[in-house]
């Protein structure tokens, strides 16, 4: 097994606030790690963290093994929690953008822009301008941002928010998908019903890992019915 | 490289889209210029003068044949207050001028006329004063002498506050996150928004500098490309100033409040005043402005028609205010991702 993504004791405070003490995680190739909490809780801060968009006060992020690096992040796709597009620009400009930045070459991104519109129902509007975009569509298309290299990592905070039922299920067969093919992603979610579709998941209450496991294995050990009864029971190790 | 491309075909994408920035970018300068050309570069009026006294006396006659009226001292009292006329003379010992007084360059006008004519009077058969200008000439009107600085701080606030906000739209949207989080080098960022925003910039400096000139008629004694360059120069420190702001602003509204802070006090140093007479704090701080050096370029070219070598070391420190700019910059990206 091999570890993609690894974060040691990662503490952070603003002022007097703690957001995140002591967390530890790590992703190993191929898995989706569920990170759940409620709002408030620091998922946020720590993806950012993960990905050095944020400095943490104490403990250290490894990427692939390594310290993070700029060339590291051409195997990473990211997906914010705002839909991070440039609205004036066509659907198709924007992930031309996204896809040159990444280093695709143009033969390349043509071809990715029409595989990863096809995966996310975008094929027919493409040629959009993004402010036409209904909310749902933005975040498909955010998403489509971040699959277009073919990241080995993802990093996904609340991926499926605002979507329907119907689409959030065709979004979370493409990350089994994305699975398949050996690549590893993490998702932050407060959806209690994405969790059982994750390999493993941590629980982030306060800025602290309740709990990690597999959903099965988490609703064993706290004698629970579901997920959110461990947040509500508020349990510690 | 790729990169930087990527960044600039983006960003003249985003520019032509947007009709609105576009016309902010070239119109907006344009209006205010003429605008600023109709109210100050128009002739002069004549002041409109008369004189009291006995008509049969010879320096009233000096004042009615320069078609100054006549008017008895009840009638100038009430046309002076009605502001028919600006002033007026009393031809009495010792002379006394009555002015209208409520707008300080009209006085002077009005006084220069008395004071020619009354000259014209004594020195009559003496001989004539000859005046020489060493740059400019007697035709030069205000616009002639502040236009250039005009254009320098049109072009500096337009493309300050574009890049500014469109920076930091890149924080707010999100976007910034996702470059930060891909393998692009944080100069790479900066170099694209050069390069991307210097296109734009580039086609305002041409379009409003041959607007001023051909239109607008503004005085220009050097090279038109010594001024296009001057002023391309001075919207790439406006633009990496910008660039470099919007990182402590949070939103649209805190980009607009470094207006009074940034650009207003450039306004005041930047030689539309006459800075000799300032205390020395205040020269000081004038040297501390790329305004300042580029009005002193532009001045240099378009009024005294100065060699290269005057004003070369004025473009030098604009150049030197974009690197501040742009190291400045660098830090508080590396602040924010490391590389």
């Amino acid at each position: 097994m091999i570890i993609q993504l690894s974060g040691h004791h990662l503490t952070k405070k603003f002022k007097q606030q703690t957001i995140l003490s002591d967390v530890n995680l790590s992703l190993a190739s191929g898995e989706i790690y569920g990170l759940l909490g409620p709002s408030g809780s620091g998922k946020t801060t720590l993806v950012k963290i993960l990905l050095g968009l944020e400095k943490c006060d104490q403990g250290k992020v490894e990427l692939f093994n390594q310290k993070p690096s700029i060339s590291s992040f051409r195997h990473l796709g990211y997906m914010a929690q705002s839909d991070a597009l440039y609205e004036e620009l066509t659907a198709y400009e924007n992930l031309d953008f996204f896809g040159s930045i990444q280093g695709l070459r143009k033969k390349e991104r043509k071809q990715r822009i029409e595989e990863v519109a096809e995966i996310v129902h975008l094929r027919n509007d493409l040629s959009k301008k993004v402010l036409q975009y209904s909310g749902g569509m933005k975040r498909r298309l955010s998403l489509a941002c971040a699959l277009i290299h073919k990241p080995k990592l993802y990093l996904l905070d609340e991926p499926t928010v605002g979507l329907d039922p119907l689409l959030r299920q065709s979004i979370w067969k493409l990350f089994q998908k994305l699975k398949e093919d050996e690549a590893t992603l993490i998702v932050t979610t407060h959806v209690m019903d994405e969790v059982n579709r994750c390999d493993r998941v941590g629980l982030l209450k306060d800025g602290k890992i309740l709990a990690t496991g597999s959903p099965a294995d988490l609703l064993k050990t706290y004698q629970v019915d579901s997920i959110e009864d461990i947040f509500l029971k508020g349990v510690s190790h | 490289m790729q990169n930087i491309l990527a960044l600039t075909n983006r960003i003249s994408r985003q520019f032509i889209r947007d009709k609105r920035t576009l016309a902010l970018l070239i119109v907006a300068p344009i209006l205010i210029l003429t605008l600023v050309w109709v109210v100050f570069g128009a002739k002069t009026d004549e002041p409109k003068l008369a004189v009291v006294g006995d008509s049969k006396l010879p320096m009233v006659k000096q004042f009615t044949l320069q078609d100054i009226k006549s008017l008895n001292l009840k009638q100038a009292k009430s046309e002076l207050k009605n502001q028919e006329i600006d002033a007026y003379i009393e031809i009495k010992e010792p002379l006394s001028v009555h002015l209208e007084g409520s707008d300080p360059p009209t006085n002077q006008r009005a006084l220069k006329k008395i004071q020619d004519t009354l000259g014209q009077a004594q020195n009559q058969g003496q001989q004539k004063l000859s005046i020489h200008y060493l740059y400019g000439n007697k035709d030069m009107k205000m616009f002639d002498s502040f236009g250039p600085v005009l254009l320098g701080l049109f072009v500096f606030f337009f493309i300050f506050l574009l890049s500014g906000v469109s920076f930091l739209r890149e924080r707010t949207t999100g976007t910034l996150d996702r470059l930060m989080a891909s393998p692009i080098k944080n100069i790479e960022i900066i170099l694209g928004y050069l390069s991307g925003f210097g296109l734009f910039a580039m086609i305002q400096s041409i379009i409003l500098t041959f607007y001023s000139i051909y239109v607008l008629q503004m005085n220009i004694e050097g090279s038109i490309f010594y001024v296009l360059l001057t002023i391309f120069i001075l919207s790439l420190s406006a633009l990496t100033l910008g660039m470099l702001l919007s990182t402590f602003a949070r939103n649209e509204l805190q980009i607009v409040q470094f207006i009074p802070i940034v650009i207003v006090p450039q306004i005041f140093f930047s030689g539309l005043f006459k800075l000799d007479n300032l205390p020395l704090w205040g020269q000081i701080i004038g040297k501390f402005t790329p305004l300042y050096y580029a009005a002193d370029a532009l001045k240099d070219i378009m009024i005294r028609g100065a060699q290269f070598s005057d004003w070369w070391g004025d473009l030098a420190l604009l150049l030197g205010f974009s690197l501040l700019f742009i190291i400045l910059h660098m830090v508080t990206l590396r602040s924010y991702r490391k590389a």
